[in-house]
């Protein structure tokens, strides 16, 4: 069976005015299998999205190749083979959550009962059965957030691209949301790409972190997580050694700091209570702790 | 409670309006204020500015002494809505190729720099230049058995002052979506069509409304105005001169007309109002103003 995705020595180069450009991504190489979740993490313009748009073929690559199901990027959008979300859930302000769940199986020439039955069904899978017929403006971040995601599985995709579809909500949502989605995954059995800035999150939720580094945007490594099948995440596992030593390797990579320093590193900045809180230091905040230490 | 304030404030400006006149006309020299032989101030004699209940009344007396002549109030009612559906066509008319114009420049580029310019420059020529000249070319049109109108000609002046806010509100409007919803629609690899539809269109609501009233106001004008250069007989244009001629010996006649116009923009704009009210959940994005 072909990968859900595969990119190969893919590049983006944006040209800027007066003959200036942006190596936005330069050589990334990545697979994802079928049914595998993966994250993209790094600070901030180190090219996460930008590879996620080369994906859903939102934009192309300058060099390189981008296969998704074995099939090229274009196609794959054109036979629908990708369910997306973005940072803002993107409603529709006029239609009702049950008429955005619907709008792509209606665009695609669903029938109204079928329709009907399939949004009923999503929103019974995010716990908004409650809300179908209220209009988006009636709902908190969090359950537009989640709209937003049953509208992105509304036709069963195998690949669901999702970019920081978290990053604007509280923190006590973003767990709520990160037991969610896994449980999602776990039924839907599709691959996911997820981006984000948070180590946490992306350790709880993923089979393996991409950590990618800054102009030029590149892949620095490749953290294979490995805490078991999805349906066996809960909120014990952000507690368990296995999540925190996983989280270390991601910093690790991330920052390059030596281990010795991360270990009394991780103790103080991961508090088990709130471990979503830790986020990336943007690259035009100051620099990270680990950097002068070097 | 925002309704009702509404309502209160709008009969609150409509009684201020009465009390100055007649405030002016008790205190005001009765051959106005020359400065210079400038009129500054009008004169406040019966025959300039009669009184408020001279207007009232002179509308249920009949238009002429002539026996079977019909009461002043139901000439005008009839002028009225004569003038009112010439208004409703040439509003018609504007908003569809409003409508058709802004759609062609968000789908082409090139035709929005091909086309704004004239779209703005269009609306500089004056509307007495423009009027005998559409009546000419009408009287040249014939199909088949049908003949040009001259009540046609005044609809299609209506049209001309009525597609440019259409147009405009309607291009900005089109545009309006976030970049996100039209990469969404990409990503359902939905072609221009549908997402004109399903997303461009519903967008667009919040900025057609205000057009559309705008436009309702400039049919009723253009109509109006073009009623009296054309010389089209039965509106409120051409009753508004015939009256005017009556005014030496009676003040209240020429003032129904006028109010008769008056009517016919709040109809007008409540006709506006009631298209925003059905489509009211286009609008849930808007900020209240
Ligand atoms: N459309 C564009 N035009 C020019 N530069 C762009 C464009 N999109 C992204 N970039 C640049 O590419 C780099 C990567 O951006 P992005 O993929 O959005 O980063 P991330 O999602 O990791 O924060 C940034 O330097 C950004 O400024
Ligand atoms: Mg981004």
């Amino acid at each position: 069976m072909s990968n859900a995705v595969t990119v190969s020595a893919a590049s983006k180069i944006f040209p800027l005015a007066r003959g200036k450009r942006v190596v936005a991504l330069e050589a990334i190489d990545l697979t994802v299998a079928p049914g595998e979740f993966v994250s993209l993490i790094g600070p901030s313009g180190c090219g996460k999205s930008t590879l996620l748009r080369l994906i859903a073929d939102l934009d192309q690559p300058t060099a390189g190749r981008i296969e998704v199901f074995g099939k090229s990027a274009k196609q794959a959008r054109i036979d629908q083979d990708y369910g997306i979300a973005f940072q803002q859930a993107g409603l529709l302000p006029w239609r009702t959550v049950t008429g955005n769940i619907e709008l792509p199986l209606e665009l695609h020439g669903i029938g109204k009962r079928a329709r009907r039955a399939r949004a009923a069904e999503l929103l019974a899978l995010v716990g908004l059965s409650d809300f179908a017929d209220r209009y988006p403006d009636q709902l908190s971040g969090g359950m537009q957030q989640r709209v937003a995601i049953a509208r992105s599985l509304a036709e069963s995709p195998e690949l669901l691209l999702m970019d920081e579809p978290f990053g604007a909500l509280d923190e006590m949502t973003r767990e709520r949301m990160q037991n969610e989605l896994v449980r999602l995954c776990a039924e839907t059995g599709a691959a996911v790409v997820f981006v984000t800035h948070s180590i946490p999150e992306a350790v709880f939720l993923s089979d393996r972190v991409v950590v990618m580094s800054p102009r030029p945007g590149r892949i620095l490594e490749i953290v294979p997580v490995g805490l078991g099948s999805a349906g066996n995440r809960d909120d014990g596992l952000r507690e368990a050694s296995g999540f925190f030593a996983a989280v270390k390797a991601v910093r690790e990579a991330l920052h390059g700091v030596p281990a010795e320093e991360v270990r009394a590193d991780s103790a103080a900045g991961v508090p088990s209570g709130a471990p979503g809180a830790e986020v990336l230091y943007a690259s035009e905040a100051p620099a990270p702790r680990g950097l002068e230490t070097r | 409670m925002t309704r009702f304030r509404g309502i209160l404030l709008g009969t609150l400006g409509i009684v201020l309006l009465g009390v100055l006149w007649e405030g002016y006309k008790a205190i005001g020299p009765s051959n106005g204020v020359v400065l210079n032989g400038l009129t500054v101030l009008p004169r406040t004699n019966d025959l300039a500015m009669p009184h408020l209940a001279t207007m009232f009344t002179r509308l249920f007396e009949p238009v002429t002494s002539a026996a079977g002549s019909p009461a002043l109030w139901s000439a005008v009612t009839q002028a009225a809505g004569f003038s009112l559906s010439v208004a409703a066509v040439g509003w018609l008319i504007g908003v569809v190729v409003g409508m058709l114009l802004a759609v062609l420049m968000q789908r082409f580029r090139t035709a929005e720099s091909a086309l704004l310019p004239w779209v703005v420059l269009s609306q500089t020529v004056p509307l007495i230049a423009l009027a005998p000249l559409v009546a000419g070319i009408g009287s040249q049109v014939r199909f088949g058995e049908a003949r040009w109108q001259d009540w046609m000609s005044v609809a299609l002046i209506a049209s001309y002052l009525a597609f440019f806010p259409v147009s405009v509100g309607a291009l900005r409007g089109l545009e309006s979506p976030d970049r996100e919803h039209v990469e969404l629609m990409r990503t359902y690899a939905v072609g221009w069509w549908k997402t004109l539809l399903t997303l461009r269109l519903p967008a667009s609501i919040p900025y057609l409304l205000p057009a559309l009233r705008l436009a309702a106001a400039n049919a009723v004008i253009g109509t109006v105005v073009a009623e009296v250069s054309i010389g089209l007989r039965g509106g409120v244009g051409r009753m508004m001169i015939e009256y005017a001629s009556a005014a030496s010996g009676d003040p209240g006649k020429p003032w129904a007309p006028i109010f008769g116009a008056v009517v016919i923009g709040l109809l007008a704009a409540a006709l506006v109002a009631a298209i925003g009210l059905a489509l009211r959940k286009y609008r849930r994005g808007e900020v209240p103003a």
